[in-house]
C-alpha cells in the first residue's frame, strides 16, 4: 500500500525551475532514497510533501490525505526532520520534545520512548545548547518520530555527526522501516543509501532522471557485478568449470587469474569459491567489484554526489 | 488559539532564561528612571521649592501688585521663596551665584506704560542650569502680563462706553482686582505629571518597545535556528504561528510594564494613578508597541536587522513622544508631530488620570488602540513573506 503519492510535482522560483514533473511513491515499510547534487530540488521536493510549501502544479497525497500548506489532517501523518538543526537551544532535550509532541497533540509518554530510542534519557535534561554535534542531530531525529507518523521525511539526518551516532540513526531508522513506517531518505553519504534503502531516486535539476532498486539502476547503464580470481591451477578448466555455473554471465582468464561477470556477486561468490576449490585450484585472492550508486549517479548526472 | 498559547508559552519559557531580557525590560528602565529623577525630579519635584528674586525699579500698582500678590501670595502657599533685591544688577547677581533660581526685573515706568497702553515687560533671568525653574517664573510672568493685556482691552472698552471715571484710576482699580491665584492656574493644570511619575512612565513606555520586541522578532529567530520550518511542517495554522508570537510580545510587555510600576511605585514613589486606568493605558500601549515592532520585524530580512532598526524606531519615537522630556517645551510643530507617537498618548493618558476619573484615560486608549490595530494588521500581512520559505 502506498503511504506516499507525488504526481507532477512542479515548482518554479522566479526564472528557476526548481522542480520539474517530479513522481514517485513510497509503500508501507519502504525506505526510498532521493539522491541529487546540491542545488538538484530536493530540498524544494520535501517542502512540498511536507506542506511547507504549496506546489504550482501537481499533487501530494499522504496516506490518502492530500497535502497541502494548510493540510492539518495529512500534516499529523508525516514526521519531519530538516536538513538544518531545528532545535530550541536554550530548552533542555525534554522541554523541546514536549513542546513538539503538544503541537502534534502526541503523548507525553512518547516524549520519554522517543529520548529512550535515541539515546537521549540520561541527558534529557541538559539545555540542547550543551549537546555535542551528534547529540543534537538524534534529537532533531526524535523530534520528527515522536508522534508515531506514517511517514517520516529525513532530510540528511547524519550530515556531520560522528560515527556513533550516525549508526545510531541509521538503526533506528531500520527499526522504524520494519515497524511499517514508509521513509522517505535523502544523504549525501551513498554507503547509508545502498545499506539503507529498498529504492532509490535520482534528482538532478529539478527532474527525477532515474528510480529504482541500486541493481535495477546498475543495470539500467548495463554494468554487472564481477570477481576476480587469482588462481594456481588450471585456469582454463577452472573458466570452463564456472561458465557453466547459472549465474555467472561470462569468465575471462588475465594471466594468473580469471575475471567473471555476475548477477549478485554477494550470492554468487560462495558457489564459485566452492567450484573452484573442489577441483583442486588454489585461490590466491578474490576481489570483488560491485557497481554502486556513486557510479550510477556519475553516469547520470556528470557529477559527483558531493558536489 | 490553542497552538498559539503553546508557541507563546514556548517563547516565555525561553525569554524567562535570557538575562538580557531583565536589563532591558526592568533594570535599565528604572535606573534611568531613577537616575534621571535623582537629576531632574528634584527642580520642582515634590516639596522643592523655587527661589526667586525680585527687583522692582517701578512701585507703581501693577509692579506692586506683581509682587505683593502674585509672587507672595505663592511664596505664601509655599510654592515659591521670594526674596527683594535692591536693584537689577543685585537681582542678576543672586542669579548668578546661585541664590536665586530665576529673577523677576520689573522696570521704571512700568505701571505708566501699561496704564498708557504701551509696550510693557517683565524681564525674567534665569539660571541656566535650572531650566525648569526659569520655565515657572517665566510662566508666571506671562500669565501675569495676559492678565494686564485683558485689563487693558476692558478699561479701553469701559472708556469708550462713556464712563466718567479716569482711566488711569479704572487701570489701577483693575490692577488692584487681578487675582492672586494665577500661579496655581499655571502649575496644577490637570496635564501635569510630577517629576518622578513623568519620569518613571517616560522611562517604562520607552523600554516597552525595546522589550516586546523579542516576541515579533522570533519569527526571524525560528528561521534563523531553522524551527520555522519544522513549525510548518507542523499540523499548526499559520496564523496561529503569527498570534502565538504577537501573544508572546504582549505578555512580555505587560509584565515589564506591571513590574516596573510597581517598582517605581515602591522604590521612586512615583504616583502612576487609577490602577483601573492604569491597565487600560499598558494594555493600549503594549498593544502599539507590539504593533509598531512588529512591522519593523516583518520588514527584515533577519533577527539582528530587525533589532538595529527597532531600537532606531524605538529611540525617534520615544524622544518625539515625550519619553524624555515634555512634549510641550519642544514647541508646536513638535508637539503636533507628537501624536504619531504612543509614548505621547501614554503619558498624556497618565496626565489625564491625574487630573480626572478613569473615563479621562479613553481618548488615549483609543488613539493607542488604533495605532495598534493599523500596525498590527500592517505587520500580518508584511509576515506572510516570512512564513513562506
Amino acid at each position: 500500500m502506498s503511504v506516499l503519492s507525488c504526481s507532477g510535482l512542479s515548482r518554479r522560483f522566479g526564472d528557476v525551475q526548481a522542480v520539474d514533473d517530479v513522481s514517485f511513491s513510497i509503500a508501507e515499510g519502504e525506505t526510498y532514497g532521493l539522491l541529487g547534487p546540491n542545488g538538484a530540488g530536493k530540498t524544494t521536493t520535501i517542502s512540498m510533501i511536507t506542506g511547507v510549501l504549496e506546489p504550482d502544479a501537481g499533487e501530494v497525497v499522504v496516506a490518502g490525505q492530500p497535502m497541502s500548506t494548510s493540510a492539518i489532517a495529512a500534516k499529523r501523518l508525516v514526521g519531519y526532520v530538516p536538513q538544518e538543526l531545528a532545535l530550541y537551544p536554550d530548552l533542555t532535550g525534554r522541554e523541546n520534545l514536549r513542546f513538539f509532541a503538544s503541537l502534534y497533540g502526541a503523548a507525553r509518554a512518547r516524549v520519554d520512548h522517543v529520548l529512550d530510542v535515541v539515546g537521549l534519557a540520561d541527558r534529557a535534561g541538559d539545555l540542547a545548547r550543551e549537546y555535542s554535534g551528534g547529540m543534537k542531530r538524534r534529537l532533531n531525529v526524535a523530534i520528527g518520530l515522536l508522534h508515531e507518523p506514517r511517514l517520516l521525511v529525513l532530510d540528511e539526518p547524519t550530515a556531520g555527526v560522528d560515527p556513533q551516532s550516525r549508526n545510531q540513526i541509521m538503526d533506528n531508522v531500520r527499526a522504524l522501516a520494519a515497524e511499517g513506517m514508509a521513509i522517505l531518505y535523502t544523504t549525501h553519504y551513498m554507503e547509508e543509501a545502498e545499506r539503507l534503502c529498498d529504492r532509490v531516486g535520482v534528482i538532478d535539476s529539478g527532474r527525477l532522471i532515474a528510480e529504482g532498486t541500486r541493481r535495477e539502476l546498475v543495470e539500467q547503464l548495463g554494468e554487472r557485478d564481477r570477481i576476480s580470481l587469482l588462481l594456481d591451477g588450471d585456469l582454463a578448466h577452472a573458466a570452463t568449470m564456472l561458465g557453466g555455473i547459472r549465474d555467472v554471465k561470462s569468465v575471462a582468464v588475465h594471466g594468473h587469474g580469471l575475471e567473471l561477470v555476475v548477477d549478485d556477486a554477494r550470492e554468487c561468490l560462495p558457489v564459485v569459491l566452492s567450484a573452484v576449490t573442489s577441483n583442486g585450484v588454489v585461490v590466491r585472492s578474490v576481489e570483488v567489484n560491485e557497481p554502486n550508486l556513486e557510479t550510477v549517479f556519475l553516469h547520470l548526472t556528470g557529477k559527483a554526489l558531493r558536489e | 488559539m490553542r497552538h498559539a498559547l503553546l508557541i507563546a508559552l514556548r517563547d516565555l519559557r525561553e525569554r524567562a532564561r535570557d538575562r538580557t531580557a531583565y536589563v532591558l525590560a526592568l533594570v535599565l528602565p528604572l535606573g534611568l528612571a531613577g537616575v534621571f529623577t535623582l537629576i531632574l525630579g528634584n527642580i520642582g519635584g515634590d516639596g522643592e521649592v523655587f527661589r526667586y528674586a525680585v527687583a522692582d525699579a517701578d512701585r507703581g500698582v501693577i509692579a506692586t501688585t506683581f509682587t505683593d500678590e502674585v509672587l507672595r501670595g505663592a511664596a505664601t502657599g509655599g510654592a515659591i521663596e521670594l526674596r527683594t533685591a535692591s536693584s537689577a544688577a543685585e537681582a542678576r547677581a543672586m542669579v548668578d551665584k546661585g541664590q536665586a533660581t530665576a529673577a523677576f526685573l520689573l522696570p521704571e515706568g512700568l505701571t505708566e506704560d501699561v496704564i498708557a497702553g504701551r509696550a510693557a515687560r517683565i524681564e525674567v533671568v534665569g539660571d541656566v542650569d535650572a531650566p525648569t525653574g526659569t520655565q515657572v517664573a517665566r510662566s508666571l510672568a506671562e500669565a501675569y502680563t495676559g492678565r494686564l493685556a485683558a485689563v487693558r482691552v476692558a478699561v479701553a472698552a469701559t472708556v469708550h462706553s462713556g464712563v466718567t471715571t479716569p482711566p488711569a484710576d479704572l487701570a489701577a482699580e483693575a490692577a488692584a482686582s487681578l487675582p492672586s491665584t494665577v500661579v496655581a492656574e499655571d502649575t496644577t493644570g490637570r496635564r501635569q505629571l510630577e517629576p518622578k511619575t513623568q519620569y518613571a512612565a517616560g522611562m517604562a513606555v520607552f523600554f516597552l518597545f525595546f522589550a516586546v520586541q523579542s516576541g515579533v522578532t522570533g519569527l526571524l529567530d525560528e528561521r534563523r535556528i531553522g524551527t520555522l520550518a519544522r513549525l510548518l511542517a507542523a499540523p499548526v495554522r499559520r496564523s496561529s504561528i503569527l498570534a502565538g508570537k504577537l501573544l508572546t510580545s504582549v505578555v512580555i510587555g505587560v509584565l515589564s510594564m506591571t513590574v516596573l510600576i510597581v517598582a517605581s511605585s515602591l522604590l521612586m514613589g512615583a504616583h502612576w494613578g487609577h490602577p483601573a486606568g492604569v491597565g487600560l493605558l499598558v494594555l493600549a500601549g503594549v498593544l502599539a508597541a507590539t504593533g509598531a515592532m512588529a512591522v519593523v520585524a516583518a520588514l527584515a530580512k533577519t533577527a539582528d536587522q530587525a533589532g538595529g532598526w527597532q531600537a532606531v524606531v524605538a529611540i525617534v519615537l520615544g524622544a518625539l513622544g515625550g519619553a524624555f522630556f515634555p512634549v510641550a517645551q519642544a514647541g508646536r510643530a513638535l508637539e503636533v508631530l507628537s501624536l504619531v507617537a504612543p509614548h505621547r498618548w501614554f503619558l498624556r493618558g497618565l496626565a489625564d488620570l491625574a487630573g480626572g476619573g478613569v473615563a479621562a484615560v479613553l481618548p488615549s486608549v483609543a488613539a493607542m488602540t488604533a495605532f495598534a490595530a493599523v500596525t498590527c494588521a500592517v505587520a500580518l500581512v508584511l509576515f506572510r513573506k516570512v512564513v513562506r520559505p
